[in-house]
């Protein structure tokens, strides 16, 4: 990226209407150019060996995620246990990078995962419509942290952000950005920006930028309550924003895709999208994720059938 | 060793079903040619593919009489509704053997299967669904009240498209009631062969369409015999300027396809990702073996850098290898006359002082390859902003104002294609109106329909193929007043 971009950076976060100035500054997408490019990556044929890795990549970068009205304790820790050994019968399974949860599951899952390695994540700031008050919010926040939460997935204020209110977008995620640093461990902060509700890719791409100027350490495409969630080409917006935002600044952050993906096929598409869009940095469970709950069993039996030559049924991997 | 290795990921060749020794397509039959045999290769391998029989004065002779007499019996006179059904079952048989074309033509070209499945058998087909669907309704194409077809048309292709250029040339002919008599390149003969077996297929009445293999002699014998009525070319312009000079004076009508130099003319407010992504299809497409490549990159000063380093950073992602390998973006250069082509005039850029990038990408040792190349600092001067190289090699200069843009743009005896990167609708539609370029492309680039018109301007040719303008080729009185 050029000098210019390095310096603008600087003069981003100023205040309100330089941050404006910024956001509106960026270079357009087009949509045609962009899902032409999508549907062309998409063809790449992963095989033998290369599909092994990325199966076993792909697990790993999974947070295995449960967010429904219905879920109990049981549930989630039944979640976890599935979290730590995916796939029992075979051991050599990686696990999962972490759970996602409610912020009052977060506790359960907390305590279901010490020393597993396995993270606790939990949505938060009025998942996933985000329409609540700022004290609310944070409050939320803070509920999720203190349950012992180390990823935080806060959803963005897309009504102030279709006002065109960047700055108060941005100041929001600052004060969450903050609640999680008052915890006692690291907290990554991962920023829903729900695409399918920002409509443009012009849209997606403003927003990621903001995301990263305000501190977010992860850009997330989408709550999975709202359609469409995730989809190739919005991934590609962002991987591109994370990696033109490390080519001026220097730092590292991720994207973390979630909705929608359900197979293997699938997961393994948005991994060479990775690989060739952001680089190969980004193979790794610290930048990249998969939100998803079906898509486990699925790659568990893919994983089975490359090994075992044959497909065994959905019966031998655990709900 | 990159993180993320893709394991081979080959098309299996049997699926092209070669055969050891292939036959010109003469009056329906396939027949030996009187000419001397060739020797087809897999430019990936620099193995021997085929050999093909080719023809030699008296064969053309006997194409050229088969084409008339199917012509003045049978095809002239059916009903455009019956020409279509023939046309749309050549269409449906080409979707059905697509694979089975598609491994043949990355075979026999070069081409990353990726290109041959999903671009050309598909466009190719498309080409005929097309035309058979104008065969009925010639009256209402706007080109006079009963348009007549012109006779036989003698066509003449070239190596880079071998099936999607025999269906830019035989679909219109065929809907507009023409026969044909078709040379197909010397280097890529194999998938036009397999197209007259999908002609026998379609129970095509004998002589509409004829198939003779063979080199430049073959392609001269045809374009200059009296019995053509109408020769169409696409080619280089060194032969081009060839035909038309032996057709002076001849009552044989003529469209011309030739070289190009285009201009890809990226703005500052262009989308640069998209526009990065524009430039590779536009210089990388096909090993650069396309006529109306975008092989000069024009970029306005202020961006230059930034266009350069994420060009850079996105052309080392681009995999050089197998044709066959599905996940291959460039793959073998046609001929090893054509590599030495290529090596020469990327020489003649570094001594004339451009600065040369290559990517570091492995290449392979055996066949003919040549790893994407992007040459910065060009000058108007140079050979390589001048000659088309026709091959994965982009020549990059830089421009300050839209007036500046437009005079570098134009500043070529080619007039194929041109493309243009703005985020601003206005400029757009005002560059379209200055450009001298047959095709322009705003904000994507290399992309083809039957329903769009594709033809140059100065010493890209003249005539157009594809869309209504596309028919007038072949229709007496439509073109040129004669009725």
């Amino acid at each position: 990226m050029s000098v210019a971009l390095t310096e603008r950076l600087d003069d981003a976060t100023r205040d309100a209407s330089s941050l404006r100035r910024f956001l509106d500054g960026l270079p357009g997408v087009d949509q045609v150019g962009l899902e032409q490019r999508a549907a062309t990556l998409a063809t790449r044929s992963i095989k033998q060996d290369a599909k092994r890795w990325a199966i076993d990549t792909a697990i790993s970068m999974v947070d295995l995620t449960t967010l429904e009205g219905a879920d109990t304790r049981g549930a989630v820790r039944s979640l976890c246990a599935k979290a730590v050994r995916p796939d029992p019968q075979r051991p050599d399974t990686p696990h999962v990078a972490a759970v996602c949860v409610y912020p009052d599951l977060a506790a359960t899952a907390v305590e279901a995962l010490a020393g597993t390695g396995v993270a606790v994540a939990s949505v938060a700031t009025a998942f996933p419509s985000g329409r609540s008050n700022r004290a609310v919010k944070l409050a939320d926040t803070a509920l999720a942290v203190d349950s012992g939460a180390t990823e935080v997935d806060m959803v963005i204020d897309r009504g102030a952000f279709l006002e065109g209110r960047y700055g108060d977008v941005f100041d929001e995620i600052v004060a969450v950005k903050a609640a999680c640093a008052a915890a006692q461990d690291t907290v990554h902060l991962k920023v829903i920006l729900e695409t399918g509700e920002l409509a443009t890719y012009d849209n997606v791409r403003k927003a990621s930028w903001l995301a990263l100027l305000a501190g977010g350490d992860v850009i997330k495409t989408s709550t999975g309550k709202v359609s469409p969630a995730a989809t190739l080409p919005v991934a590609h917006v962002m991987l591109q924003a994370v990696r033109d935002f490390h080519e001026a600044t220097g730092e590292l952050r991720g994207v973390k895709v979630a909705g929608g993906i359900r197979t293997t096929k699938d997961a393994i598409r948005y991994l060479v999208a990775v690989n060739e869009v952001a680089g190969e940095w980004w193979l790794t469970p610290s930048l990249f994720r998969f939100g998803a709950s079906s898509l486990l069993n699925d790659l568990l039996l893919q994983r089975r059938a490359k090994q075992d030559g044959h497909y065994s049924g959905a019966n031998y991997v655990p709900e | 060793m990159p993180v993320f290795d893709y394991a081979p990921a080959p098309e299996n060749r049997d699926i092209a079903r070669v055969k050891q020794y292939y036959q010109p397509f003469i009056g329906g039959g396939f027949v030996d040619g009187d000419g001397e045999p060739l020797k087809t290769l897999n430019p990936a391998t620099g193995e021997v593919l085929a050999e093909v029989s080719t023809v030699a004065s008296s064969d053309v002779d006997s194409a050229v009489h088969a084409a008339r007499r199917s012509f003045e019996r049978v095809w002239s006179p059916m009903p455009g509704a019956e020409r279509a059904k023939y046309i749309f079952r050549i269409a449906r048989l080409v979707q059905e053997r697509a694979r089975e074309l598609a491994v043949l033509e990355s075979l026999d070209n070069g081409k990353p299967i990726r290109e041959s499945r999903d671009a050309d058998i598909p466009t190719a087909a498309a080409h005929f669904f097309y035309h058979a669907g104008w065969a009925d309704k010639l009256e209402y194409a706007g080109l006079g009240a009963s348009p007549q077809p012109v006779g036989v048309a003698g066509q003449v292709i070239p190596w880079n498209f071998p099936l999607l250029m025999l269906a830019w040339k035989i679909a219109p002919a065929l809907a507009t009631g023409n026969t044909v008599v078709l040379k197909p390149a010397e280097t890529t003969p194999l998938t036009a062969l397999v197209f007259a077996e999908i002609c026998q297929q379609a129970d095509l009445p004998p002589g509409v369409v004829n198939i003779v293999p063979g080199a430049g002699d073959v392609g001269e014998m045809l374009v200059t015999h009296p019995g053509v009525d109408k020769v169409a070319f696409t080619g280089s312009t060194e032969v081009g300027k060839l035909i038309q000079r032996q057709l002076a004076g001849t009552r044989t009508r003529l469209t011309l396809e030739l070289g190009g130099k285009a201009a890809n003319i990226v703005f500052d407010d262009a989308p640069v990702d998209q526009a990065i992504e524009g430039i590779v299809n536009g210089i990388f497409f096909n090993q650069g073996h396309v006529c109306c490549a975008g092989s000069r990159l024009l970029v306005q000063e202020s961006i230059t850098d930034e266009v350069l380093a994420k060009l850079r950073s996105r052309v080392e992602t681009l995999r050089i290898g197998d044709p066959l390998d599905k996940n291959t973006d460039i793959g073998a250069i046609n001929s090893a006359e054509q590599l030495a082509k290529i090596r020469e005039l990327v020489a003649s850029g570094e001594e004339e002082g451009a600065q040369r990038w290559t990517s570091p990408c492995p290449v392979p040792e055996k066949g003919f390859f040549f790893a994407p190349t992007v040459f910065s600092g060009v000058e108007s001067s140079m050979r390589i902003a001048r000659e088309e190289i026709f091959g994965p090699v982009l020549s990059v200069q830089t421009f300050r104002t839209p007036d500046e843009a437009v005079t570098k743009a134009n500043t070529t005896p080619y007039g194929l294609s041109a493309g243009v990167w703005t985020e601003k609708g206005s400029r757009i539609l005002w560059l379209t109106s200055k450009l001298r370029a047959g095709v322009v492309w705003a904000n994507t680039f290399n992309r083809f329909d039957p329903a769009a018109p594709f033809g140059g301007y100065k010493e890209s040719g003249f005539g157009r193929e594809g869309g209504r303008p596309g028919l007038a080729a072949y229709l007496k009185g439509a073109d040129d007043g004669e009725v």
